[in-house]
């Protein structure tokens, strides 16, 4: 009884808290953070502001939501977000929802040189870097390999021997999965529209074709999880995470890197166009870039960071199941997202609305 | 003295004049300037009817727009029927206790929110869920049975969803009727059929109108149910919509599609209370 | 023996330990006027939808025309009810409230037509067919209610305290067009109130119920004038009323000692109150006469002076209400003969009846129950 009167208080007091973040005006030590589940645990929150002072106030999202809200109020509301590395030109071009990055105040030290330097080239508009490395994984396969050892590739889930018990996302990656899969290259014809139309509509094909193999299109994370963990779905297209995760309560599920390569992406901070308390995000993201904290954000997302000697602090777990999954081959055959150039979202999106509505 | 009423006016009137102003007229304002506008480069936009273009040149989207219409209407033929016995029980023949028991019996999966609901008849119909599990018990399956992701579900879980608000103005206007009207049915020489059709029918008329177009506008603008029950084949307009503004940052045309479903909505109510007969004030008085 | 169009027999109903209807019979005779007169909860409501075929009786049996109804579901009953608030059919116009019946029969649409002319004609409404319900006037209404029943031609019609909703000045009329509909239509009506003058203005025989069972039945006249139990007459008319004491009885006179003190002359009608009995003392308004002096009034067995307390005037049904030596108010009729219209209050004055006028009883639960 007691702890159901304790779980009400919190909710209570989180909630007037919430409120009272919502009415009033931020001060300038709240950080209001747009990020994924698990990018911001408590512990790491609380020991944050244990040292700086600031608050936090985390609100959890994903890309397509975070780029829709800060549109919605032109970059405000929010001091730092976190969207993917492909999705910051565009929509900065297009939006303008970000501001550019003062990267002295970035301690560049605690960053894997290389990625820092590849999403700094990815998120340049106008010569000027609006994004750096936070998080990095892969989407991929998870598979139940007792029950479907045969899916390899992403067209592996379209064979016969799957039937109505495969699942996908209907969104973009699940497009570039099957592309490479297909033997097709569309990151090589980001640049040419008419190219990249061609490959997707080769795609579409493919998965109208492959329509009633699939139990149903995934929408979230939990909801993939509850699939497979009750074995109506044996193989889908998930994150890298996911897979370990269901490893460790069932040793047959684990992540398959596909034979065409898994899809690289990289999470990154950005600052919203009007966050109002920069000081505060800058400290959040050097907090956070050090290595015994990344290992604690990698404990509770599953992914790795881009925090240089990280690793060190993660479980040993984790990472098992990481070079189980990875072999150094398929390191190497991982396919990074680039920059999404505006406008193929809308070919992507067309594409998509077929395929939903295909019988 | 009429200064003072003139002040009380705007006070009382304040409220919802604010309400409708910040809250509907001048986001479908924005909205309405947003879907007539056309992207011609980065950043770049020229007022045009282009988004409304695309409505009416991409059959996929003239598709669902007659699916989600078709499957609203049968969703609330389905909830009228089965709400009407429900409320006339409730109305005219249960008294006292288990008259408001069963009323609250209606209302209690309202307590709970739309997606704990949805979640619920995932439970429920998934293929290791309950009912799967009964049949296979039962002997009537010998292997697990998926009833998820289909139109019975997704129509389930609409009727569902939109039961309450179907029963409540049938009760209110079955209460209305008073009892010996019915009695004088009956006395006159009618039976249980013709009763229904000429008195308790024709007087429930309001209700059953107020409560059809509540329904109908519940179910075309569903997101939620839709999209979980129906899985793969869902294909809702509310999903385009939801898609064309959140994934594809296509705000022009998620605006144009939206402004297309409170067209459609307004000119199926419009024909409901033409055939039926109903003024709006009649039905909302 | 005459036929009868409805028979009651030992008619009873009981809801759980509440009996409403106890072991009533009763019998109207075709095309008469009857009514079931008594207050609000006596079980006349229940007797009439017994009748109809609303509710099943527990014991006994109902007859129309010689034959059982009570295996015969409403709609097949040959009666037809007026409901309390009319119940006309709001969805309907006039002419298809009153052709509703007929259509349940089957009959053609042209013959209903006619018939629903013809009645209209008959309550001298033609014409208003195609009128709304709540287009007509109370009155028109409660006429169309007849009608639509009356069209299907029932064996017995029952009406449930249809003037109940109108007000005084139209009920009074509608007295008098309800008694000209039932000879028009020559039907036997069962006709149920609580308002006395409604009954006693219109039929033939009234029923006075109290507590489920039948107090008396009779004529008006038989109910005003020779009421055979206290509730008839505190019920039926108004009275003054007293409690007492029997202190002397000799060949139908009684002597009775009222609680107040009051000692007046009064006979039990043969109801064989004996010395020692407690006893009600019922005296009419209108059997009280009113006089100047004590001499006039010598030919009475009760007299008494007393001074007006108050004037209730009301034209013809004026009344003065005297208080006696003792304290006691007594209600009189004022006289019309101009002889007293300058009377005013404090004035003194005798006051007599006689030992006739004086109905006694035996002491009974009634005595208080109608003074609430």
């Amino acid at each position: 009884m007691k702890s159901v009167f304790q779980r009400a208080a919190t909710l209570l007091s989180t909630a007037s808290v919430a409120a009272i973040g919502f009415a009033g005006i931020a001060n300038a030590d709240t950080l209001r953070l747009l990020t994924w589940g698990g990018y911001a645990p408590e512990d790491v929150v609380a020991m944050f502001e244990k040292e700086t002072g600031h608050t936090v106030e985390v609100t959890l999202s994903n890309n397509e939501e975070m780029i829709a809200k800060l549109r919605a109020t032109r970059g405000g509301g929010f001091d730092l977000a976190q969207p993917s590395q492909d999705r910051i030109a565009g929509p900065q071009a297009e939006f303008g929802i970000y501001k550019p990055i003062d990267l002295s105040k970035i301690d560049a030290g605690q960053f894997i040189g290389s990625m820092l330097e590849a999403t700094k080239t990815n998120t340049t508009v106008d010569g000027e870097v609006y994004g750096v490395p936070h998080v990095w994984g892969t989407s991929g396969l998870v598979v139940d390999t007792a029950k479907a050892a045969g899916v390899k590739d992403y067209t592996d889930l379209c064979n016969a021997d799957a039937a109505g018990k495969v699942s996908y996302r209907l969104k973009r990656p699940t497009l570039i999965g099957f592309g490479y899969a297909m033997g097709l290259d569309p990151f090589a014809a980001y640049g040419d529209e008419a190219a990249y139309k061609d490959i997707i509509d080769q795609v579409e094909a493919k998965l109208i074709d492959c329509k009633p193999n699939v139990k149903t299109y995934w929408g979230g994370g939990d909801e993939l999880m509850g699939l497979l963990r009750s074995g109506e779905v044996v193989a889908s297209m998930a994150w890298d995470t996911g897979g370990w995760k269901l490893n460790a309560d069932n040793p047959d599920i684990t992540f398959v890197a596909p034979a065409s390569g898994a899809l690289g992406w990289i999470d990154t901070f950005v600052l919203p166009a009007k966050g109002k308390s920069d000081a505060a995000a800058y400290d959040w993201i050097n907090f956070v870039m050090r290595p015994e904290i990344a290992a604690k954000i990698t404990d509770a997302a599953g992914n790795f960071t881009a925090s240089k000697g990280a690793d060190e602090f993660v479980s040993a777990d984790l990472k098992a199941r990481y070079q189980a999954s990875f072999p150094p081959e398929a390191v190497d055959n991982i396919k990074w997202y680039p920059p999404v150039p505006a406008g193929l979202e809308m070919i992507e999106g067309a594409a998509l609305d077929r395929v939903k509505a295909a019988n | 003295m009429r200064a003072g009423s003139k002040l009380g006016f705007i006070l009382l009137f304040s409220p919802l004049i604010l309400w409708l102003g910040l809250l509907i007229i001048i986001p479908h304002i924005d909205m309405f300037l947003i879907s007539i506008r056309e992207r011609v480069g980065v950043g770049k936009y020229d007022t045009s009817l282009a988004n409304y273009l695309t409505f009416f040149r991409e059959p996929l989207y003239m598709l669902t727009f007659a699916r989600t219409a078709l499957m609203s209407v049968l969703a609330t033929a389905l909830t009228l029927v089965i709400g009407f016995p429900v409320a006339f029980y409730i109305a005219k023949i249960a008294k006292g206790r288990l008259q408001s028991a069963l009323f609250l019996l209606c209302l209690v999966p309202f307590w709970v929110s739309e997606l704990v609901r949805t979640f619920g008849w995932m439970i429920l119909l998934r293929e290791t869920g309950v009912f799967s599990s009964l049949l296979q018990w039962a002997g009537l399956a010998d292997q697990p049975v998926e009833m998820l992701y289909n139109d019975v579900s997704m129509m389930v879980g609409l009727v569902y969803t939109s039961m309450l608000f179907m029963v409540v103005p049938l009760i209110t206007t079955m209460e209305s009727l008073d009892d010996s009207v019915i009695e004088a049915g009956y006395d006159l020489g009618g039976n249980g059929i013709s009763v229904m059709r000429e008195i308790v029918i024709p007087h429930a008329m309001p209700g059953i109108v107020s409560g059809s177009i509540v329904v109908f506008m519940l179910s075309l603008g569903n997101y939620l149910t839709p999209t979980m029950l129906g899985g793969k084949d869902s294909l809702w307009f509310t999903e385009l919509i939801y898609s064309q503004f959140i994934v594809r940052f296509n705000w022009e045309l998620g605006a144009a599609f939206g402004f297309m479903l409170l067209l459609l909505s307004s000119i199926i109510v419009w024909g409901t209370l033409k055939l039926s007969g109903q003024t709006l004030e009649k039905t909302m008085g | 023996m005459t036929l009868q169009d409805l028979e009651i027999q030992n008619l009873t109903k009981t809801f759980d330990a509440f009996t409403a209807v106890d072991n009533v019979s009763f019998s109207v005779p075709a095309g008469s006027f009857f009514s079931i007169l008594g207050p609000s909860g006596c079980g006349k409501t229940t007797i009439m939808r017994m009748v109809a075929g609303f509710i099943d009786p527990t014991s006994g049996d109902i007859r129309i025309k010689g034959r059982s109804v009570l295996d015969v579901p409403p709609n097949k009953r040959p009666v037809n009810m007026v409901f309390q608030h009319l119940a006309l059919f709001p969805m309907m116009n006039i002419a298809d409230n009153i052709g509703y019946g007929l259509r349940r029969k089957g009959i053609a649409q042209d013959e209903i037509t006619r018939k629903v002319g013809e009645v209209l004609e008959r309550i001298g409404l033609p014409g208003i067919g195609q009128r709304k319900v709540n287009e007509l006037s109370g009155g028109q209404k409660q006429r169309v209610a007849i009608a639509r029943c009356m069209v299907l031609e029932p064996d017995v019609l029952l009406l449930d305290e249809p003037l109940g909703a109108l007000d005084l000045k139209l009920r009074e009329h509608m007295k008098i067009e309800l008694k000209s509909l039932q000879a028009e239509f020559d039907t036997t009506f069962v006709y149920i109130t609580h308002d006395q003058s409604e009954a006693l203005v219109m039929s033939d025989q009234i029923a006075v119920m109290n507590n489920g069972r039948f107090e008396q039945v009779g004529t008006g006249q038989d109910l005003y004038y020779r009421p055979e139990t206290a509730f008839v007459a505190g019920f039926v008319g108004d009275s003054n009323r007293w409690r007492g004491k029997v202190t002397r009885a000799e060949g139908g006179q009684l002597q009775i000692t009222t609680e107040a003190g009051l000692t007046m002359t009064g006979s039990d009608q043969g109801r064989g109150l004996s010395v020692g009995a407690a006893a009600d003392i019922y005296v009419r308004p209108e059997a009280i006469r009113v006089g100047r002096s004590a001499d006039e009034l010598s030919q009475f067995e009760n007299t008494m002076r007393g001074t007006v307390s108050s004037i209730l005037f009301n034209g013809a049904a004026s009344r003065l209400i005297v208080r006696a030596e003792n304290g006691q108010e007594i209600e009189a009729t004022l006289p019309q003969s101009g002889e007293f219209s300058g009377i005013s209050r404090g004035d003194a004055l005798h006051l007599g009846w006689s030992g006739e006028q004086a109905n006694a009883f035996a002491a009974s639960d009634d005595f208080t129950k109608v003074f609430e």
